[in-house]
């Protein structure tokens, strides 16, 4: 008797890779997700054919999502040519048949990791943020359970005295990426390690983001015009990255956010982070009419 | 007028501002509270003593919302709360405790974070209240630290760096930071040199000479007792065997056991 005796034949038993009690796992710990913004909601990760830490969290919620009509775009660190970027999109298109896109504008599936695209999300959209750690308390507290407890009180009078030190220490608040934030004036989340540029962009959105860690197991959401405020002190402001001077050096747009480039002379150079956000901005300086979006910000400002 | 009124004026009050009334408490086989009540005026200095394990910390404890009886009540007579205290929820404690007790453990790690700074101990209190302005986080915890004879060149130092005495200080001006309506003091000069001790002492009495501040005193040390309290109970195995006036329970103690203390000290 062999193997395939047993076994049997193969034939395919889901839609787009994730078994159907897979995709109910997660659809049911995403609306508990949405039902109550920013609480991370713990779920049963699965496994997919990419290492644990390379986006899994993001992936299981984009497969459990897509359909033959989606359109899915992905992008790493703004890039949608990285090599995890491109592996990740085929292999949505591959398993799901739906159509891939470098372009924001036609994306209904957006799944990133530490970058929100610079143009406006709309309604029709999703955003899935790939999420290494997914507690904003780890750093003020080690003991998970006590976490938990900290956030089922409400209970951030640590995170805000580690603003505290940073100011005592350093003048100014020290978090780059990750910046915690507030949903909906109850739950404090970490954003992902996206740039203090792109959490604002995250505040009364038009469009649901998930956020999904699956190495940690832990979902959470920000549903459409919600509010999401970055912890800061009344007096101190919130301040973003300082790229509104910065000009890219290869699409000409100034007043977005910058990828650094180290030149061979010791100085930087500047590039657009949203790579296919920077190739319309070249293809309309070469006398191409792109579309483009409205975008978040506007001359280096929040618009 | 009576000869309370002549010996103590302050300790004469209609409506006490704390009070417990018979609190139980068991773990496992032990009893560690047997029906305790307690009442603590305005104002006052209510000391407690007894030996390790007589049940003064737990109830300390219990004064700080941090645990719950098997039986009994606690009120604080305060505008919007309620009737008893121990009622409240988790998150209804926290705030309670952030904005209207203060306490300072005997080991200053139970009451610090000793890696952060010591302005940001105090800052945190207020944080926890909702204080959201850095300006104004800083000025309250300088005012606070100085209150406690804090040092101010040295307020941005960790606790781990300072010595006993300064980080009692620093505990004493994270609990008085935003003027709590009553202040727990568990054990707070134990450990300390005698005259680091009389500095951290000195430091109480003025403190609740000019702000008035109501003081639940728990030592075994009853030389600290007779120098700030002006009440004292005395608990033995989980019940209080004896409460009275500082100077009649120190000059006439009563219980067996009271008498034994007293003698033993003397």
């Amino acid at each position: 008797m062999s193997l395939s005796d047993l076994t049997g034949r193969w034939k395919a038993f889901s839609y787009g890779f994730l078994d159907a009690s897979a995709k109910r796992e997660l659809r049911r710990k995403m609306i508990k997700a949405v039902a109550v913004p920013g609480c991370q909601m713990p779920y049963a990760s699965r496994e997919v054919p990419i290492a644990r830490g390379w986006g899994t969290g993001g992936l299981q919620v984009t497969l459990t999502l897509v359909k033959p009509s989606s359109t899915v775009k992905v992008i790493d660190q703004g890039a949608d040519d990285s090599v995890n970027a491109a592996s990740i999109r085929r292999f949505l298109s591959r398993v799901s048949g739906a159509a891939e896109t470098w372009d924001t504008l036609d994306a209904t599936l957006i799944q990133s990791r530490h970058r929100i695209p610079e143009e406006k999300l709309t309604r029709d959209q999703i955003l899935i943020l790939q999420v290494p750690n997914p507690e904003p308390l780890r750093g003020v507290e080690p003991n998970m359970s006590t976490a938990r407890q900290m956030h089922a009180d409400a209970d951030y009078g640590r995170m805000w005295l580690q603003l505290y030190e940073q100011m005592v220490r350093s003048g100014r608040v020290m978090l780059g990426a990750s910046y915690p934030a507030m949903v909906n004036g109850r739950h404090v989340m970490t954003p992902s390690p996206i740039p203090r540029w792109d959490v604002k962009k995250l505040h009364m959105a038009e469009h649901l983001t998930i956020l999904s860690a699956g190495r940690e197991k832990r979902i959470f959401a920000v549903p459409p015009y919600t509010r999401v405020e970055p912890l800061v002190f009344d007096d101190v402001p919130y301040k973003v990255e300082d790229h509104a001077h910065l000009t890219c050096a290869r699409s000409g747009v100034t007043g977005y956010f910058m990828n650094e480039i180290p030149q061979e002379d010791g100085s930087a150079g500047y590039e657009v982070s949203d790579s296919h956000f920077g190739i319309k901005a070249i293809d309309a300086r070469d006398g191409g009419t792109p579309t483009v979006g409205q975008t978040w910000y506007r001359n280096g400002e929040l618009a | 007028m009576s000869a309370l009124m002549k010996e103590a004026p302050r300790l004469v009050r209609t409506q006490p501002l704390m009070e417990l009334s018979g609190l139980s408490k068991t773990y496992g086989n032990v009893r560690a509270l047997d029906d305790v009540s307690a009442r603590v005026y305005p104002g006052e200095v209510l000391g407690i003593v007894g030996e390790s394990g007589s049940g003064k910390s737990t109830l300390l404890r219990m004064m700080n919302l941090e645990e719950s009886p098997d039986t009994g009540r606690y009120r604080l007579d305060l505008p919007e709360l309620p009737e008893d205290l121990f009622t409240l929820d988790r998150f209804e404690r926290r705030m309670l405790r952030a904005r209207r007790i203060g306490i300072v453990y005997q080991n200053p790690h139970l009451g610090l974070l000793m890696k952060h700074s010591s302005s940001g101990n105090v800052a945190e209190r207020l944080l926890v209240a909702g204080e959201r302005r850095f300006a104004v986080l800083r000025e309250k915890a300088q005012v606070a630290l100085e209150a406690s004879e804090f040092p101010i060149p040295r307020m941005d130092a960790p606790p781990i760096e300072l010595s006993g005495g300064m980080q009692q200080r620093v505990q004493l001006a994270k609990a008085i930071a935003l003027e709590p309506a009553v202040l727990l003091l568990d054990e707070p000069t134990t450990g300390l040199d005698v005259s680091v001790q009389a500095l951290v002492l000195d430091t109480l009495k003025r403190l609740q000479q000019e702000r008035r501040i109501t003081m639940v005193l728990v030592s075994h040390d009853l030389g600290v007792i007779r120098t700030m309290a002006d009440r004292v109970m005395v608990m033995r195995h989980g019940r209080v065997v004896e409460e009275g006036l500082a100077d009649q329970v120190f000059q006439d103690p009563q219980h067996a056991y009271t008498q034994q203390l007293v003698h033993a000290k003397l």
